[in-house]
């Protein structure tokens, strides 16, 4: 603004400086005290009356413009106070910002190295130049003409030629005095004097000033870069956001968690946008109003391996006139605590379950120990006993109401197990397995113990204890006394079991040899039976040959009371054959002389065939006799001999026995079973249930006495019976007394295999 | 003694004089014509110079059995052709085979009647009659 100011053409009325006088340079500055704008609402009025001048000034201001430093401010204007307005030699004083003196910045028509020496201590207040300065009056100095005169005068390169003195202030400075301008001059100055000073006050106070605006820049680029270093070199990420929560300010370590470039991998973008949320939301206005400055956790995505990150964030608001309100935020990276203050948490943890753990297991140890039924006694290496449960305690331990005695046995027991232990402490042997013969303390009982005795080693192998479990012998020994009667008494048993089982065998034997004995005799019996038959019926045979043909008249013929008799002789004799056939029979089945001879046969052929043998029977007997059989059977496979024997037996039975009536014989297939039935049904006399079985032995007839009524040898079904066993089949009786009978002969239809 | 050819001649065969003669005496009076043996070496003999129609064999014999006697009848062709009715008061079994085998035409269990040995010898010798060859087995009732 200044520098525009000082370009209007205001300042260019003429091209000629006019010359300047003392006196008007004189009176300028004392008016021009303390107030620069005045001075220069004067200066057209001046610049008229100096038209000559005008091309001077242009020339100060035009070479002013261009000079920055303030050595070469300082040169060109003494140059221009010579040029101009004749002043040939002068001094340019300046204070210099942290100093309390005045130096040389330029010199003019002065001896060099005076000029550039010289300076003022602005302490000293006494030195008239450091009045004119703190004062900013201009002062003048005569030439010295005597000793007195120099003495009142301060040194200066001028030495005694005289000179004047013009402070040099500027409003920039508050007013301030900065410098001051020694000028050689007999006498007054120049009125455009004035002038030129404030041109020159101005100027070097614009380029002091401009010094100390770059200094300052300087040095707070300085500051700034020292303090981006120290934030930087923070590990702990720093940020500094707006009330917005965008980020102002990063150090390195933030960068690398919130921010990331396009070319980023898209894993690490979106960790880091995952982060920059987790970020605002923490740093919402609110999350801080609510929560204040206080530590809070924040946990982040590492952007590098997607790792999780714990941060401890510290934030807090600053209020800043010129920026506004942000939030300074420090995050600590604590995961390594975290996990660190974790890890112990859980080896704690471990540890309190590990101690509960062994706390139980040595509980429930003791409880084991205690429940043990056997004594436990642990001994330590030097011989002492460390623990015992209570089975021990109850053998080696005094009650508290002990008497002598109890004492006694206590002691004795306690001797009786040292000695066993003394050897285990000093032998080798791992384990040690013995009887102790101790005495129950309660009873006084002798209580003889087996006691196992181990050792426990530690990891070098020294002993640390003996473990000792005493067995009570007392049951193992009534056991074994047990044992021993139980094993005389099995002995006995077998003893015993061995002489019947050899008894036995003698019986058996006896009896084998008798079965085989009872065997031969039966076999004998039936060939004696079955000789003795042939020897009957040989004679028999004539008997009855000759008397059936005397009765047929062979011999002659006969009176009718003969005929009569031989009739009753051939009744009998054909009774007695029956009767040795019969046993002839039953003594071939028993002798296994009855071989099966099976043949297919026509079942209603044999009924007819047994029908018409016993015709002139059932003729006499005038009984309706019936056959009944179906218009298909099948094929019975069977012994017909002996099939027609039963049947035989059946009809002629069933004829003997009925006196009225009918008689049906009747042949069945059952189905079901896969047999045949053949059936005598007649109405006869019947037989009671309880008899059925009875008539079935050998020579039974219900009515055995000797004047029965029907005639018989009472071995006929007893045949029937062992007949049908040998064809597999059976036979069955229905019948009760006077409600006639039904025998039926039951075959298997396959007969036999 | 009749002619041969009016009345058939039957050889009666049994050690037992009563049972022997009582066959014979009946079954002279049924129109036979008969002669006797006493055993197995009669038989032969009797067979072989009398010329019977039939012999009437018991097995059980002295001298020679009945078994034998038969084998042999039927091993000489000259009497190879007669047929022969065993007879005996053996019915255990076996009997039957044996005798079968030894080469009787005919079997009857004793005690046997006069009147149904005539039946028989009747039956056997009306099926020989119409038989070309004599039998040397066969059926028999």
């Amino acid at each position: 603004m200044r520098k525009s100011l000082q370009k209007t053409p205001r300042y260019a009325l003429s091209s000629k400086p006019a010359p300047l006088r003392a006196d008007l340079l004189a009176g300028g500055v004392s008016a021009d005290r303390g107030n620069g704008s005045a001075a220069t609402r004067r200066l057209p009025a001046a610049a008229v009356t100096l038209g000559d001048d005008q091309g001077a000034r242009v020339r100060l201001l035009e070479a002013l413009i261009n000079l920055s430093d303030v050595a070469d401010c300082a040169q060109y204007a003494l140059q221009w106070l010579r040029d101009t307005l004749n002043l040939a030699r002068s001094l340019c004083l300046l204070k210099p910002v942290n100093e309390d003196a005045l130096l040389t910045v330029a010199a003019q028509g002065l001896p060099g190295s005076a000029a550039s020496r010289f300076t003022v201590s602005l302490d000293d207040w006494s030195n008239p130049l450091v009045v004119a300065f703190n004062n900013r009056e201009t002062a003048f100095f005569r030439a010295v003409s005597n000793a007195a005169d120099r003495k009142r005068r301060p040194s200066t390169p001028f030495e005694d030629a005289p000179f004047h003195v013009v402070p040099l202030a500027s409003k920039q400075f508050g007013g301030e005095a900065f410098g001051l301008l020694m000028i050689g001059s007999v006498g007054m100055l120049s009125r455009e004097l004035p002038y030129f000073s404030h041109v020159f006050s101005q100027k070097i106070a614009q380029v002091l000033r401009q010094q100390a605006l770059v200094e300052g820049d300087r040095r707070q680029g300085r500051e700034r870069s020292l303090l981006y270093n120290i934030i930087n070199a923070v590990t702990d990420p720093i940020l500094l956001t707006d009330t917005e929560g965008r980020l102002l300010i990063a150090n390195a370590r933030a960068l690398t968690l919130f921010t990331a470039s396009e070319e980023e991998s898209e894993g690490r973008r979106g960790a880091v946008r995952l982060n920059n949320m987790l970020l605002s939301s923490a740093l919402s206005s609110k999350a801080i109003e609510e929560r204040g400055a206080a530590r809070r956790e924040l946990v982040l995505v590492n952007p590098v391996d997607g790792s999780d990150l714990v941060f401890e964030l510290l934030s807090t608001i600053t209020e800043d006139g010129r920026q506004g309100s942000g939030v300074v935020s420090i995050l600590r990276n604590v995961t390594d605590l975290r996990r660190a203050s974790e890890e112990i948490e859980e080896n704690y943890r471990r540890l309190r379950i590990a101690e509960a753990q062994a706390r139980a297991e040595s509980d429930r140890l003791n409880v084991i120990i205690d429940s043990v039924a056997d004594p436990i006694v642990v001994t330590d290496a030097g011989g002492a006993t460390s623990l015992m449960n209570d089975r021990a305690e109850r053998l080696f331990t005094t009650p508290a109401k002990a008497t002598a005695r109890e004492q006694r046995w206590v002691q004795a027991n306690d001797a009786h197990f040292s000695s066993f232990i003394a050897g285990m402490l000093v032998g080798a042997d791992e384990r040690r397995i013995g009887e102790i013969a101790l005495i129950d303390p309660v009873t006084g009982e002798a209580l003889p113990v087996e006691a196992i005795a181990g050792k426990m080693l530690s990891d070098h192998g020294e002993l640390t204890a003996v473990v000792t479990i005493l067995h009570d012998r007392r049951e193992a020994m009534e056991t074994a006394r047990l044992y021993e009667q139980l094993k005389q008494a099995s002995d006995e048993l077998e003893r015993r079991i061995q002489a019947a089982t050899s008894d036995i065998a003698h019986q058996n034997e006896l009896l084998r040899r008798q079965a085989i004995e009872l065997e031969q005799a039966s076999a004998l019996k039936s060939q004696f039976l079955a000789n003795m038959s042939h020897e009957f019926r040989t004679p028999l045979n004539a008997m009855l040959g000759y008397t059936s043909m005397l009765l047929q008249g062979v011999g002659g013929s006969l009176e009718p009371s003969a005929k009569r008799h031989l009739m009753r002789v051939e009744s009998n004799g054909r009774h007695l054959l029956t009767i040795i056939n019969e046993i002839l029979d039953i003594s071939r089945i028993e002798a296994g002389r009855m071989p099966l001879q099976l043949s297919r046969v026509d079942v209603p052929a044999l009924i007819a065939e047994v029908k018409s043998e016993l015709e002139p029977i059932i003729l006499r007997s005038k009984l309706l006799v019936t056959v009944d059989v179906p218009a298909t059977l099948p094929p019975l496979v069977c012994d017909r001999q002996k099939v027609k024997q039963i049947l035989l037996n059946f009809l002629s039975n069933a004829l003997k026995f009925t006196h009225r009536g009918s008689v049906v014989i009747k042949a069945r297939r059952n189905v079901k079973d896969r047999t045949l039935t053949l059936s005598v049904t007649d109405s006869g006399i019947g037989v009671a249930p309880a008899d059925h079985q009875k008539i079935f032995e050998d020579f039974r007839q219900l009515d055995n006495s000797p004047t029965r009524k029907y005639g018989g040898t009472g071995l006929g079904l007893s045949i029937c019976r062992r007949l049908a066993q040998m064809l597999d089949g059976r036979i069955t009786l229905r019948s009760d007394v006077g409600k006639g009978s039904t025998f039926a002969l039951v075959l298997p239809l396959r007969g036999r295999t | 003694m009749t002619a041969k050819g009016e009345r058939p001649r039957v050889l009666v065969v049994d050690d037992y004089p009563d049972a022997r003669e009582m066959y014979a005496e009946y079954l002279q009076y049924s129109g036979f014509d008969v002669i006797e043996a006493g055993n197995g070496i009669e038989a032969l003999e009797r067979a072989a110079d009398s010329a019977p129609d039939i012999i009437l064999m018991d097995l059980s014999l002295p001298v020679m059995d009945g078994w034998e006697a038969t084998r042999r009848l039927k091993a000489d062709k000259t009497t190879a052709r007669i047929p022969i009715v065993a007879l005996t008061g053996h019915a255990l079994a076996g009997i039957h085979e044996g005798a079968k085998n030894a080469g009787c035409d005919a079997f009857v269990t004793k005690p046997c009647l006069p009147e149904d040995l005539v039946k028989e010898i009747r039956k056997v010798l009306g099926t020989t009659a119409t038989a070309k060859k004599p039998r040397r087995s066969g059926k028999y009732a």
